[in-house]
């Protein structure tokens, strides 16, 4: 019954919604392209100066751009191989009966709701510390020599702490399509004589793959963005071996006081962002019409 | 149908499944348990897992050496501020997406999922730059204004998808009778909405809760919520193990039992309806 007056008060009740998340992105991102092409340093204020695209050409030409690319690929691929292939045989092995079910299934998805300060000191002070951490202790019972994880392999070292955060993610996706597969199809195979492998490569896996889609890419997204566990844990270093692109435009702004290179660098995080966004926003909006 | 399964094969899956369970729990319970430690005990080696003198000495010094309430009191006042203020205007947002879809609806939809995928650096340097202009870094109101707006597309999605599963028939029946639009919301749409409205509050102060972008950059001290507490334990000088692990249990149990609730809101809230 959408008469003319519902219409006109459904606009008005969209109104405050739609402005506020319209400035909150206008605004700001348009602050943000307008700085990229100024000279500003926050310790020279005053003497901004249009620059063009001098800071995009320095921010990319900077080694420390690629560094902090290449590290952002490894951290987000590294993040997703682990979560993923982990989540699928998770899902599948708790999509079985056994006792506990409920149980196990809060054990699997409480690291999600850790705050991710608290993760990553967890992680940093009680399991990877040389000298005191549990894996050092593991390590010289087997005789080994403990390493120094986070100043060795930085970067590793942060992959498996984000990686114990969003495997419960993964996995309670996965769990819920897993879930919604039908029951009959599955003993149907069963009867025509599918083992166990080919049931999972002819009917499981080709379920799952729409929520498995799913989850590489709004993980993609979130893990693009990953900032206090680099920020407690190793502060990008040592040198730039742990640092992203989102801790490198933060370095930028709030540590060297470079406005107009970090501006160029969010805008660069902005389009890689966008890329992966899209290929989220069909899908979403494929089942919007469903 | 549940399929037959052998006993032997159910034992099995029971093992594996429970000891994979608590080594991915681990090092939570571990967390939990050094909280209970002397500083000397929690670095000790080899370690003990519950065969150590309990105390809660370090709930009691975090306290007393560095205010944890007050820490504690700005996450609530950020986290719940934030998320009532999305819920104040996101319910009419959603509502009329729900009840009076037009042909822009759904691409309105779609732009508010689509900030929600804007990075934050993307926007750090003139947000930090405004609000130091302005007053608002290290203030509390700041902090519930942009979590309100980061959280902005998360609110409206769930509550569009948990309003439109009221039938509209509903509504249109209060019409005919001639109820007002006020009395309508109030009457008929409040009470069939107010699950779907629990649920979405629940889901947003747990991700206000532990967001650890903005309030680590946008705060000092005074208005400070635990994720910035907690992150100031990095520093290297001394080992206070048992210390953050107490102060890291009590900013992480309240938000663990809401969310083992919530497991159902969390797909239904991040995935964007793409997983059902």
């Amino acid at each position: 019954m959408a008469t003319l007056h519902t219409q006109s008060t459904a606009r008005l009740m969209m109104a405050p919604a739609v402005v506020l998340l319209l400035l909150w992105m206008l605004v700001p991102l348009g602050m943000t392209v307008w700085f990229s092409f100024l000279r500003y340093n926050l310790l020279m204020p005053g003497m901004e100066e249009w620059s063009g695209f001098d800071n995009y050409y320095y921010f990319l030409t900077d080694p420390a751009f690629g560094t902090a690319l290449v590290n952002t690929l490894l951290l987000v691929g590294g993040v997703l191989l682990i979560s993923v292939g982990g989540g699928v045989a998770l899902a599948l092995l708790l999509d079985q009966p056994f006792f506990g079910q409920g149980i196990v299934r809060l054990l699997v998805i409480a690291p999600f709701f850790v705050m991710p300060t608290v993760s990553a000191l967890v992680w940093k002070n009680m399991f990877m510390n040389p000298v005191y951490g549990l894996f050092a202790w593991v390590a010289k019972f087997f005789g080994l020599q403990p390493i120094d994880w986070l100043a060795e392999v930085p970067l590793f070292s942060i992959v498996l702490i984000v990686a114990w955060q969003w495997l419960p993610f993964a996995t309670l996706i996965l769990l819920t399509a897993l879930q919604s597969l039908d029951e009959e199809q599955k003993e149907a195979a069963e009867m025509d004589g599918a083992g166990p492998v080919s049931r999972f490569i002819y009917i499981v896996l080709p379920h799952l793959s729409r929520a498995i889609t799913v989850v590489i890419l709004i993980e993609t997204i979130f893990l693009l963005s990953v900032f206090a566990e680099i920020l407690v844990t190793t502060n990008g270093g040592p040198g730039l071996e742990s640092t992203n692109l989102t801790y490198l435009v933060y370095a930028q702004a709030l540590l060297q006081f470079d406005v107009g290179a970090a501006s160029a660098g969010g805008i660069v995080a902005v389009i890689l962002a966008n890329i992966v966004a899209i290929f989220l926003m069909r899908i979403i909006g494929k089942n919007l019409d469903a | 149908m549940a399929r037959a399964i052998s006993p032997r094969r159910k034992w099995t899956i029971t093992v594996v499944a429970w000891l994979l369970g608590l080594a991915i729990f681990f090092p939570i319970l571990w967390t939990v348990l050094t909280s209970f430690k002397t500083e000397g005990e929690a670095i000790a080696s080899p370690p003990s897992l519950v065969a150590f003198d309990w105390t809660l000495a370090n709930y009691f010094e975090v306290q007393a050496r560095s205010n944890y309430f007050k820490y504690v009191g700005n996450s609530i006042v950020i986290a719940v501020g934030s998320t009532l203020l999305g819920l104040l205007i996101a319910i009419p947002a959603a509502w009329a997406m729900a009840f009076s879809p037009t042909k822009r609806t759904k691409d309105v939809l779609m732009w508010m999922l689509s900030t929600k995928m804007l990075p934050p650096v993307g926007v750090l340097v003139p947000i930090y730059l405004i609000f130091r202009d302005t007053g608002l870094l290290d203030s509390r109101i700041g902090l519930i204004g942009v979590l309100t707006m980061i959280n902005l597309p998360i609110i409206v999605w769930m509550l569009y998808t948990y309003f439109r599963e009221i039938p509209g028939e509903i509504l249109e029946a209060a019409r005919m009778d001639g109820a007002s639009l006020a009395k309508e919301i109030v009457y008929v749409l409040t009470p069939m909405a107010l699950p779907g409205i629990a649920s979405t509050m629940l889901l947003n102060i747990i991700l206000a809760w532990n967001e650890a972008f903005w309030t680590l950059n946008l705060t000092a001290s005074s208005a400070a919520p635990l994720t910035a507490f907690i992150a100031a334990y990095s520093s290297p000088e001394g080992l206070f193990w048992a210390k953050l692990s107490a102060a890291s249990t009590l900013a992480i149990a309240p938000i663990l039992i809401m969310g083992w609730f919530s497991q159902r809101q969390l797909i239904r809230g991040l995935t964007f309806g793409a997983v059902k």
